[in-house]
């Protein structure tokens, strides 16, 4: 099967569910990552990595949809649960511009009392005070949420939202696109049929969004590649997806808690992610889940880009997983692994080469 | 470079050696992948599928050190808050918790200690071995031997004979570093050289010890001094045959005083580890250390011509001082676990590769 598959590939063919399962299964780690790679340095030859300097900003950690794989949200009346105001959202965006940063990934739980005119407000002011900010920002499952608070459609929802200055729609949510595994680790939240309805519809209002994907919890391969085949398809509709961008959950303090996907494992998953994902032209390693040193292999594994320096970062905090890096250190990593580093904005615009 | 991987597969394949220049070329790659899968070559023919771990403990007696290595972030002075030394009870209870929960080795290391005399150390082992005969006792480092042969005013030769006496069982191979003795200034400055290091170890060989042999990589050296360490341990074991396994240390620099260094990127771990498998053909068993490079690299590196993942360790002190992330201790299933899922066999084996379980 491998032979046939190779050559499938290298003459540009796409690889169906069952091949991607075999690789997924059966392959070794270095057969799959030289095909990785192979296609990686085909879209992007010049041999840059790329990152973005963001930041993330948790407004809200209370949640009503109180995920078992997640550490991060509270109940209303608990102790430590929090609501970010307008001034201390803004002083964080006004941290984020000194250093020189571009992106904002404002995400937070699933409130009961924020309606959309919170979040209109909130935009206007962040893009009024700071224009050269791109607003990436609340996943599927917030727009959905909010819509429901409001009485809107999510239609009508997301076009409020970017009229008020959203600019892209980041991709978390997705877990894993296959019902019973979200039955599972996320019975609350939106089905992958909702998060995929929200992302066609942001791609259709001329929003770029990211798509993610959260493994070594409770999927079978099977489900890896489900989900892969799902983002490729909602992709060769709307071509709307920037990057993918698989990380692993992390078991500390959730209800879920065991054991986590391996490096191996995750090295094999972001390598599959990259040769089914072939019209998705980023694909991005996760420092923030494996660590500066994994990261920088995964540069070999299909990855292309490395994600946002985060200068803050709260929800896999919570999850007993701390890493933290700066522009320099990413700069590094990748120069040092024989890439030229290069800042990015959130379309993937080149900023500045280094 | 495709010229060079394709010279270094046919010598694999024929048995033959890579010289320093293939070395040196493949250090300056960036192909990593092309060097993972020599490396996974050679392994191959040398061990299958086989992954070897053990169930040990790391025993640390104690910090108190007259060295002041700039890359440690363990030792101590005597005067030193934080400083400590076991007491021979001490010793004794983790030795028989290590029993206990199914060790069967202890790997021991310490500080040069200015006061403890060598019967001290004879006292140990005997100890040890008096209460638990069938645990193997790893211990001293080439460093550790030439300090007691000049506290005792003995030759290396008559410290180790009088430590095998003592039970002894085998020797770690820590204190190596890198042999060069213009790194050696800056990082080890009041450490023996290299050219003593290599003496003590052969002497241990001829004594009838096996030993492991390390190499400290990822603060000053370049990579022509890697090279030069490599080389040195193949020529020895050439002579002697006396190591069993090579494991490449990963600097890890917090709470350290190497100016300037920032510890070991993954790409340059895993070269490192795949590099060493293709030079060292003459050692059966590359061992990547998990505490000091983190679970993941640990696993990723059995592709890259890895077959040793240590041990449970237990009670690591040395690389966590340092600022190492791992954890502490591994349990047996997890290590079979992560060698599972890299698609190897999982086996436990004794401190002398002696075959215990497949799993």
């Amino acid at each position: 099967m491998l032979d046939t598959l190779k050559e499938k590939m290298h003459k540009g063919a796409l690889i169906d569910r069952k091949e991607a399962l075999f690789l997924l299964e059966q392959a070794d780690l270095l057969t799959v990552g030289n095909l990785a790679d192979a296609l990686r340095r085909q879209k992007h030859p010049h041999g840059r990595v790329t990152f973005v300097v963001d930041r993330n900003v948790n407004y809200t950690n209370v949640c009503q949809s109180q995920c078992r794989f997640c550490a991060f949200y509270r109940d209303a009346d608990a102790a430590d649960a929090y609501l970010l105001n307008e001034q201390t959202i803004l002083a964080k965006v006004a941290e984020l511009v000194e250093r020189g940063g571009t992106q904002l990934l404002m995400q937070g739980g699933l409130h009961p009392e924020l309606k959309v005119d919170w979040f209109e407000e909130l935009f206007r002011r962040i893009k009024a005070r700071f224009p050269q900010v791109q607003i990436h920002s609340l996943s599927p499952a917030e727009v959905v949420h909010t819509a429901k608070l409001s009485g809107l459609s999510m239609p009508e929802c997301l076009r409020r939202l970017q009229a008020a200055g959203l600019d892209s729609v980041p991709g978390g949510g997705a877990e894993v696109l296959v019902d019973d595994v979200r039955q599972e680790i996320s019975p609350n939240k939106i089905g992958w049929r909702d998060w995929a309805e929200v992302m066609e519809q942001a791609h259709s209002l001329g929003m770029r969004t990211t798509a993610t994907m959260m493994f070594g919890s409770k999927e079978r391969p099977e489900d890896i590649v489900e989900h892969l085949f799902r983002v490729r398809e909602i992709q060769q509709r709307t071509d709307g997806f920037t990057a993918f961008i698989p990380w692993t959950f992390q078991p500390d303090n959730t209800e879920l808690g065991g054991e986590t996907a391996t490096g191996v494992e995750y090295l094999k998953v972001l390598a599959l992610a990259r040769l089914v994902l072939d019209n998705i032209d980023n694909i991005q390693a996760s420092w923030v889940t494996q660590g500066a040193m994994m990261a920088q292999v995964a540069l070999f594994f299909g990855a292309n880009d490395l994600g946002g320096t985060m200068l803050e970062e709260n929800v896999v905090a919570a999850a007993g997983c701390s890493f933290r890096m700066s522009q320099e250190e990413v700069i590094e990593i990748a120069r040092d692994a024989g890439f030229i580093p290069a800042k990015r904005n959130t379309q993937y615009e080149i900023l500045e080469e280094y | 470079m495709t010229e060079l991987f394709n010279s270094i597969r046919s010598k694999i394949e024929s048995g033959a050696r890579i010289s320093d220049a293939e070395a040196l070329s493949l250090f300056e790659s960036n192909d990593l992948l092309a060097i993972g899968e020599l490396a996974a070559l050679a392994n191959t023919r040398l061990n299958g599928d086989r992954v070897y771990f053990n169930t040990n403990r790391h025993i640390n007696y104690t910090n108190i050190c007259v060295n002041r290595c700039t890359f440690c972030a363990f030792s101590k002075g005597v005067e030193d808050e934080g400083c400590y030394t076991l007491a021979l009870n001490d010793i004794l209870e983790k030795c028989a918790e290590a029993v206990a929960s199914g060790a069967t080795e202890i790997h021991m290391v310490g500080g040069l200690h200015p006061e403890l005399p060598f019967d001290f150390y004879l006292e140990m082992l005997a100890a040890i071995r008096a209460d638990n005969p069938a645990l193997h006792v790893k211990a001293f480092t080439a460093v550790e031997i030439d300090y007691f042969s000049s506290l005792t005013g003995q030759t290396a030769a008559e410290v180790i004979r009088e430590l095998k006496q003592a039970g002894l069982g085998s020797m770690p191979g820590g204190g190596a570093e890198i042999f060069r003795q213009e790194v050696r200034v800056k990082i080890c400055p009041e450490k023996i050289s290299g050219e003593r290091w290599l003496e003590v170890i052969e002497t241990v060989h001829r004594e009838g010890l096996k030993t492991n042999a390390t190499m400290l990589f990822g603060h000053l050296e370049a990579y022509s001094d890697r090279i030069d360490h490599l080389a040195k341990l193949r020529e020895l074991q050439d002579s002697t045959r006396g190591f069993q396994a090579f494991i490449p240390l990963a600097f890890q620099p917090d709470n350290t005083r190497v100016p300037g260094a920032t510890g070991v990127g993954g790409v340059d771990a895993l070269k490192t580890l795949a590099i060493s498998r293709l030079y060292l053909d003459n050692f059966r068993h590359i061992k990547a250390y998990w505490v000091m490079l983190g679970l993941k690299i640990a696993q990723v590196a059995l592709a890259f011509g890895v077959n040793d993942l240590d041990g449970t360790v237990v009670e690591e002190k040395i690389g966590h001082d340092a600022g190492a992330d791992s954890p502490q201790a591994l349990a047996k299933s997890q290590l079979c676990g992560m060698i599972r899922k890299a698609g190897k066999l999982p086996v436990e084996r004794d401190t002398l590769y002696n075959e215990l379980k497949t799993y």
